[in-house]
């Protein structure tokens, strides 16, 4: 097998005195799409953002793309390519939809930034129509779409997305799924934290169960879905 | 009763001298926008300010325009220097620290002034300080057309700077969506000094501007700030253009006051404006998009 682009060892990271994750280990290959599941609260979005420098670790390590980002601060992440679609999309609601995809591309700068907006303009022709409208007045599924175009914006290597479908109706949600496994089969990397399991299963080649701060589980999606054993023990279906 | 040309004579002499209070309200309604709290060190470094202008000019024999780009220089340095090495620093980012710590600022800057300079007042000479030139009926004193014309366009370029470049742009994602900003590798920390000495770069355009037709003293600043103050909030609170609407408005309110009710009565119009726009718009003139 290739050499991960993310590899993650032992991880530890929480709030304070409270400890959320007591050790995660996790690979995601070049080229995958990895999906991880887990319970509220579990600390699905306490890993996405101690990965993407927002958190400090308090233990492990965390190499990307054969360099160590462990400590490394959150700008020089972004410019490595690991770039987190957050949980709640935080746009920036006050700028227009043209700013906040131009805002996407702050940490490489404007060589080809021109390039770049047009191709996610193409892959999201809803946000040319709206390039001058402020954010904030865009419907969610709306958002959600500038969320990840902003962060396709950053040219990404590996591409964080924590739950992008929350909130969605399921026809957003089947179109947003629809739109991952285009982003994968143009060569992405993709981390999936999702609520809708099955559909995440679907398109991931892996999952990652994560269960009292560890990863309870690790296993090819097609094998959790398929296995009704590890489905009931797991995701409780 | 006030004739026609003497009222006329009023209005643009109010507006002229808004100019300056728009520029003086857009350095406090920009750092309000981006760190939601009030500069109370605002007036004082306006004071600092007007003396470094003042030193231009006295010492090294500058004209006072001559002194403003060199001041707008200096007194982003001194801003930013002052956001990154002590506000910043004090307050970690806690919002009521930054207000405690603006405060402490304004205090040790008033008194260091009253040390350096006592509390005399100081004016400086120019040639043109009682020019005039004549448009129809009405005598426009030179200076501040002058100060009118250069706010205006400042407070343009500031604008254009705000929307048009990718600082102007983190500035203003900073000041809504701090964590949404990281994401995208924006360093808050470095966006708040940048702002903060943009806000107070806007104060050593506005002394040289005051300059010719102002004195110079350590409580120099409590004079305008009030009316600073004034203007943002009735502009909307970070609004850009509530604080230039807001500067001519106020202006205008304080020359048309002084005209009616004299000196003593005039800034009562001011308060009336005030009291009767946040009546029927409590949020400001401008509901400022952040
Ligand atoms: N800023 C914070 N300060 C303190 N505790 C926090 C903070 N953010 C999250 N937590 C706690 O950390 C734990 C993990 O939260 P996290 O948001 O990572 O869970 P999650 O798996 O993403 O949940 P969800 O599926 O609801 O999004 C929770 O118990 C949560 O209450
Ligand atoms: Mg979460």
């Amino acid at each position: 097998m290739t050499e991960p682009l993310l590899s993650v060892r032992g991880l530890h990271a929480g709030y304070g005195p409270f400890q959320v994750l007591h050790g995660i280990d996790l690979d995601v290959h070049p080229g995958e799409i990895v999906a991880v599941l887990g319970a509220n609260g579990v600390g699905k979005t306490t890993l996405n953002r101690t990965l993407s420098g927002l958190l400090a670790p308090s233990a492990g390590t965390i190499r990307f793309d054969g360099a160590d980002l462990t400590r490394a601060d959150h700008a020089a992440i972004v410019r490595a390519g690991l770039i987190h679609v957050p949980e709640g999309r935080r746009v920036f609601p006050n700028l227009s939809v043209r700013d906040n995809l131009l805002l996407g591309a702050y940490a490489r700068g404007r060589a080809d930034r021109g390039a770049t907006l047009e191709r996610v303009l193409t892959i999201f022709p809803r946000l040319r129509e709206r390039l001058a409208q402020h954010a904030g007045s865009m419907s969610g599924g709306e958002q959600q779409m500038l969320a990840i175009g902003r962060g396709l914006m950053g040219q990404p290597r590996l591409l964080i997305l924590d739950e992008p479908s929350l909130g969605l109706s399921p026809r957003l949600t089947e179109d947003l799924f629809s739109l991952i496994a285009t982003l994968h089969q143009d060569g992405l990397s993709i981390l999936l934290v999702e609520q809708n399991v099955v559909q995440s299963l679907a398109i991931a080649r892996r999952a990652f169960v994560i269960e009292h701060g560890h990863v309870a589980l690790s296993a090819a999606a097609a094998q959790l879905t398929e296995d009704p054993r590890l489905r009931a023990a797991y995701l409780g279906l | 009763m006030i004739s026609l040309s003497i009222l006329e004579a009023g209005l643009v002499n109010g507006l002229l001298t808004g100019g300056v209070y728009a520029l003086i309200a857009l350095g406090l309604t920009l750092i309000y926008g981006v760190l939601h709290i009030v500069n109370f060190a605002h007036g004082s470094l306006l004071m600092v300010a007007m003396f470094g202008g003042w030193m231009l000019v006295e010492w090294a024999h500058l004209d006072p325009y001559a002194a403003l780009p060199l001041m707008i220089v200096v007194m982003f340095a001194i801003g930013w220097g002052l956001y990154a090495g002590v506000i910043g620093r004090i307050s970690g980012g806690d919002d009521r620290r930054i207000l405690l710590a603006t405060l402490g600022v304004a205090i040790v800057l008033d008194n260091l002034a009253l040390v350096l300079f006592t509390g005399d007042t100081r004016t400086i000479e120019t040639p043109y300080q009682f020019a005039v030139i004549e448009a129809g009926p009405l005598l426009l004193s030179v200076p501040k057309l002058i100060s009118f014309g250069v706010a205006i366009v400042l407070a343009l370029l500031l604008w254009a700077f705000m929307a048009r470049t990718d600082m102007g742009r983190a500035i203003r994602a900073v000041a809504r969506e701090p964590d949404g900003a990281r994401l995208v590798g924006i360093r808050p920390g470095r966006i708040f000094a940048l702002a903060y000495g943009i806000g107070i770069a806007c104060l050593g355009a506005a002394a040289c501007l005051l300059l010719p037709t102002f004195y110079v003293s350590p409580q120099v600043g409590n004079v305008f700030v009030l009316t600073a103050f004034t203007i943002v909030v009735l502009g909307g609170m970070g609004s850009f253009p509530g604080a230039v609407v807001g500067g001519l408005l106020i202006g205008v309110t304080e020359s048309l006051g002084g005209l009616f009710l004299g000196e003593s009565l005039g800034p009562i119009g001011i308060s009336l404006v005030f009291i009767l726009v946040l009546l029927f718009r409590p949020t400001g003139l401008f509901r400022a998009a952040r």
